[in-house]
């Protein structure tokens, strides 16, 4: 069994990757069909937008420090929170994922490529003009778009020519994103290695091929939406302007038709990721695999029928509210049961608490009371005192934070010893950790009180009360936004760079084998440029290699696992 | 790392000198509090259900949240691999992962029944002693009683202009406890009666939300929806616009003052009195100092939050001051911007139509022959009477 770990193997390979036929310079880059350099690409593209949406989010923060306006405007602080929101969300939460999809899901599957790989090509590429365009909103006349990320109509009609420039970019996103879906959707369910079905597949890829088809869903409605706004703006329709006997609270309605399953399509991969990580650093494998693909499907499901919970207080008949209102206290029950096979999982164990194992547990801990808030809140009497506070911003805080980015972070710390061929520095990871955790509870949780106490969300300035808990959110901000800051410097440009101790092949098993499966551990690290270039022959549990042969740089024997 | 210490402990210097300014205001009652960590206090029966539901839902989950969380903070302390611990090899057990999912499911469905009950209750509108329509403006409400004592009434609640320049001047000094909350006319309803509230709005979407009174609706333009409440004690509640609705949306607080049944009595009277001598004479024909002292009453509430008091607009907000509408001789077209808005590449002026013909054709005179501008152009009501409509 020790044979497979091959502790001295990075040695020669400092540069791997020249040797493997890779193209270099800018064509690496602007001509990539490799899905290990377009999954780089996405990735970095995200982390730099969640730096420019932080920065936002930290401008919003340094306003509120105190009450009354002292460094912008209540216009400028509009188009702040929804620059934040747009940038976060379209930005840096869905690219990074499928970034994570374009690296890990042909190396868990054994796949050689993306199904499409120029089709991947373009999907990427048409991030940066979008991106552009949104960033480049901000020098626009009348500045950004300050409706919110949400978009309501009417106030979308007040909005200047950048508003278009929003829609336009949100139409390129949204092309871009089911392009992703398709490829990842085509890629899992047609080039899996032999001898790997559905059922025995990663559990990251079982998410993200749920994910990938409520992205397909959903997308074109969110085009729709945008584009009858357009039209609305520039050609005289009338679908949400009430002067012309148009609707706006069906913008609402078909808005959260996309908006409720695109809050699954960012926490579903996040899933997989800890699904992955705890039961390598529980040395366990996953309890209640099947049960969490059919959790991970119900929460999909359930997705499409609760998307007016965002709308309690427009005005439903009492029915409707009701069966939203159950519909969405429903979520709470598959979503349970992964976090008990979460801990199912950890228990009787042997576990190691390395940075992505605190980084999962950090998310199970802190996801967990943003879903607790979302139960409370999907309670419509609650939600009527509640809706539109900060008690709103900081559930979906907890779950996009600690939920996505937290999981981001683990699925980084687990897997970047295979991209980068080099261990980041532990101790660091660490640091990062727990600087996250701490400032993350200090900028959020008081949001909790400020929002029971009724401060609405999108304020620039606030009544005196409120002001001792901003002060400390905004503190909390500061500090969260440098541990990010902290993050790229200290773990993330190192690794980049290639400083750090040589990584082996299988950076999280123990010598008797125990600890992290599946096939994207079977290649070397850094993976070579292409893996997989013949389907390989898989074990009875689809997590190990039979053959060398598909991996013709490895010269040292394999030997099969004996039982399981 | 060591320079994330320095800043934080600056910040925290920072944090110690700010904080007198900061603790300087009082509890506001029927408002928010200092650091208040729990809903209002209810004065209805809304809202302390919401409020019983609340602390339900927090104890209920908090329970299971200790309870599952000591169980993996247990596994991770006892199952470590440092403390020696071998892995076991379990991976599935249909009978646990049934119970698990029934168990929380029963849980929801105990959670559902009472806001079940609370939520109907709170959607029941029929049979209102008193009702009133609230349209949100940008950025303001106007409230007229429809039905039942005070058939009639009708004004603009604004927020106190001298507020509004505190927040631009950074809110600071002594300030006063209902910063952000006090409003010109607040809303008088009586105690102990079914206030129906219906909601629409003149532009875009706002929300009326007064938390101790547990109520929220959002007013949306073209529609109208309704909500409810019956206060159970006098005294004055405070709420906000709860729903993005342009830049001033923090400066358009809702007051709401609930009186005893003959006070209500004495304030409608009052009310009636107050409009049958404010009713102007559209026909009258105004003085120009007479026009510009009211014009400039109509300038610091309506328009001074945009224009700005010194007329110089900034960033989207056009000026005034030297304006070429408003030093055009002829006076329609500004009669016009003013009644109808105006939607430019980078904006919207809203439309004023609601205020009344004398009140716009003051603030017009009011523009016309204030700062640089000395136009000398006088602004009958008549002449705005005549562009309504056009």
């Amino acid at each position: 069994m020790s044979a497979v770990l091959h502790p001295d193997h990075h040695a020669s390979d400092e540069h791997g990757h020249e040797h493997h036929g890779a193209p270099t310079g800018w064509r690496r880059w602007v001509y990539a069909t490799n899905h290990k350099d377009i999954g780089t690409m996405y990735l970095l593209f995200a982390f730099f937008n969640l730096m420019v949406g932080g920065a936002l989010a930290m401008l919003i923060r340094a306003e509120l420090f105190q009450p009354g306006l002292q460094i912008v405007n209540p216009e400028l602080f509009n188009q702040l929170t929804t620059m934040h929101g747009l940038i976060m969300v379209f930005g840096a939460i869905m690219p990074a994922f499928v970034g994570f999809a374009n690296w890990m899901i042909p190396l868990q599957i054994g796949a050689a490529d993306m199904a499409f790989a120029r089709m991947n090509n373009f999907s990427f590429w048409l991030l940066i003009p979008a991106g552009l365009m949104l960033l480049g909103s901000f020098f626009m006349p009348g500045g950004a778009p300050a409706a919110g990320w949400t978009l309501y109509a009417p106030l979308t009609l007040q909005m200047g020519p950048s508003m278009d420039a929003a829609i336009f970019a949100l139409h390129i996103l949204g092309a871009s994103s089911i392009m992703g879906s398709i490829n990842i959707i085509v890629t899992i369910l047609n080039m899996r290695a032999p001898g790997m079905p559905l059922m025995k597949m990663p559990m990251f890829a079982w998410t993200w091929l749920i994910t990938a088809y409520l992205l397909i869903a959903v997308m074109p409605v969110l085009a729709g939406a945008i584009t009858m706004t357009l039209t609305d703006r520039h050609f005289g329709t009338t679908f949400f302007n009430p002067g012309g006997g148009g609707d706006p609270v069906m913008f609402q309605h078909i808005f959260w038709f996309f908006g409720h399953p695109e809050v699954y399509i960012m926490i579903l991969p996040a899933f997989g990721i800890i699904s992955q990580v705890v039961p390598a650093f529980s040395r366990k494998r996953l309890f209640g695999y099947a049960s969490m693909v059919y959790a991970t499907s119900s929460i999909a499901i359930l997705s499409f029928i609760v998307w007016a919970h965002h709308m309690f207080t427009t005005g439903m008949p009492v029915t409707g509210q009701l069966f939203f209102m159950y519909a969405t206290m429903l979520i709470a029950v598959p979503t349970a049961v992964k976090i008990f096979n979460w801990i199912a999982t950890m228990w009787q164990g042997s576990m190691t608490l390395e940075t992505p194992m605190l980084f999962a547990i950090g998310f199970i801990f802190v996801f967990t009371i943003g879903g607790f808030t979302g139960l409370i809140l999907a309670m419509a009497p609650i939600d009527l005192l509640l809706q539109d506070t900060y008690y709103v911003v900081a559930h979906f805080h907890y779950v996009l934070v600690a939920g996505s980015l937290f999981a981001m972070f683990a699925g980084f710390y687990y897997w970047s010893p295979k991209w980068t061929g080099v261990m980041y520095n532990e101790k660091a990871g660490k640091w990062h950790f727990w600087l996250s955790l701490v400032f993350f509870n200090l900028t959020f949780f008081p949001m909790h009180f400020l929002g029971l106490a009724g401060m609405p969300r999108r304020y620039a300035d606030y009544p005196m009360q409120f002001a001792d808990f901003n002060m400390i959110v905004s503190l909390g901000a500061f500090g969260f936004g440098l541990a990010q800051v902290y993050f790229l410097f200290a773990v993330l440009l190192p690794v980049m760079r290639g400083r750090g101790e040589p990584a082996p092949q299988r950076p999280w098993n123990d010598p008797d084998g125990k600890g992290a499966e599946g096939l994207e551990w079977e290649v070397p690290s850094p993976a070579p440029f292409h893996t997989f270039e013949t389907p390989p022959r898989l074990d009875p549990t689809a997590t190990r290699i039979l053959d060398a042969r598909v991996m013709p740089e490895r010269h040292e024997p394999v030997v099969v696992p004996t039982g399981h | 790392m060591k320079s994330i210490f320095n800043k934080t402990a600056s910040m925290l210097l920072a944090l110690g000198a700010l904080s007198p300014a900061a603790h300087a205001v009082n509890d506001l009652p029927g408002g928010p509090g200092n650091w208040q960590l729990n809903l209002h206090p209810g004065v209805t029966r809304i809202a302390e259900e919401q409020s019983w539901l609340h602390w339900f839902m927090l104890i209920t989950c908090l329970v299971i949240f200790i309870a599952v969380f000591s169980v993996m903070f247990y596994s991770i302390w006892k199952h470590r691999k440092s403390v020696g611990h071998k892995p076991a090899n379990f991976h599935e057990s249909v009978t646990v992962e049934v119970v698990w999912t029934i168990i929380p499911f029963l849980i929801v469905i105990g959670m559902a029944l009472p806001a079940t009950k609370v939520l109907v209750a709170s959607k029941d509108t029929s049979n209102a002693d008193l009702t009133i329509k609230a349209t949100g403006y940008q950025w303001k409400w106007g409230y007229d009683y429809l039905k039942g004592e005070g058939e009639g009434v009708s004004f603009l609640s604004t927020l106190d202009p001298t507020h509004r320049e505190m927040s631009n001047e950074g809110a600071k000094g002594q300030m006063p406890d209902d910063y952000l909350l006090k409003v010109d006319n607040p809303l008088v309803v009586p105690v102990n009666k079914k206030v129906r509230i219906i909601t629409t709005a003149n532009d875009v979407i706002h929300s009326w939300g007064v938390p101790s009174l547990g109520v929220k609706q959002d007013a949306i333009p073209g529609f109208v929806r309704d909500t409810w409440f019956r206060a159970e004690k006098t005294g004055d509640f405070y709420g906000q616009c709860y729903e993005l609705c342009g830049k001033e949306h923090a400066y358009m607080p809702i007051h709401v003052k609930v009186v005893s049944a003959q006070e209500y009595t004495g304030w409608v009277q009052g009310e009636m009195k107050k409009a049958a001598a404010k009713q102007d004479d559209p026909t009258k024909v105004w003085a120009l100092q007479d026009l510009v002292a009211r014009g400039e009453k109509v300038y610091a509430a309506n328009c001074a939050a945009c224009h700005q008091p010194n007329g110089k607009g900034g960033g989207p907000i056009k000026p005034l001051d030297g304006s070429p509408v408003v030093l055009d001789p002829d006076k329609s077209k500004q009669i016009q911007v003013v009644l109808n808005g105006r939607t430019t590449p980078t904006g919207q002026m809203p439309s004023w139509k609601q205020l009344s013909d004398t009140d716009i054709a003051a603030v017009i005179t009011f523009t016309k022959n204030n700062w640089s501008n000395h136009t000398g152009q006088v602004v009958q009501p008549a002449e705005v009477q005549a562009q309504r409509g056009k």
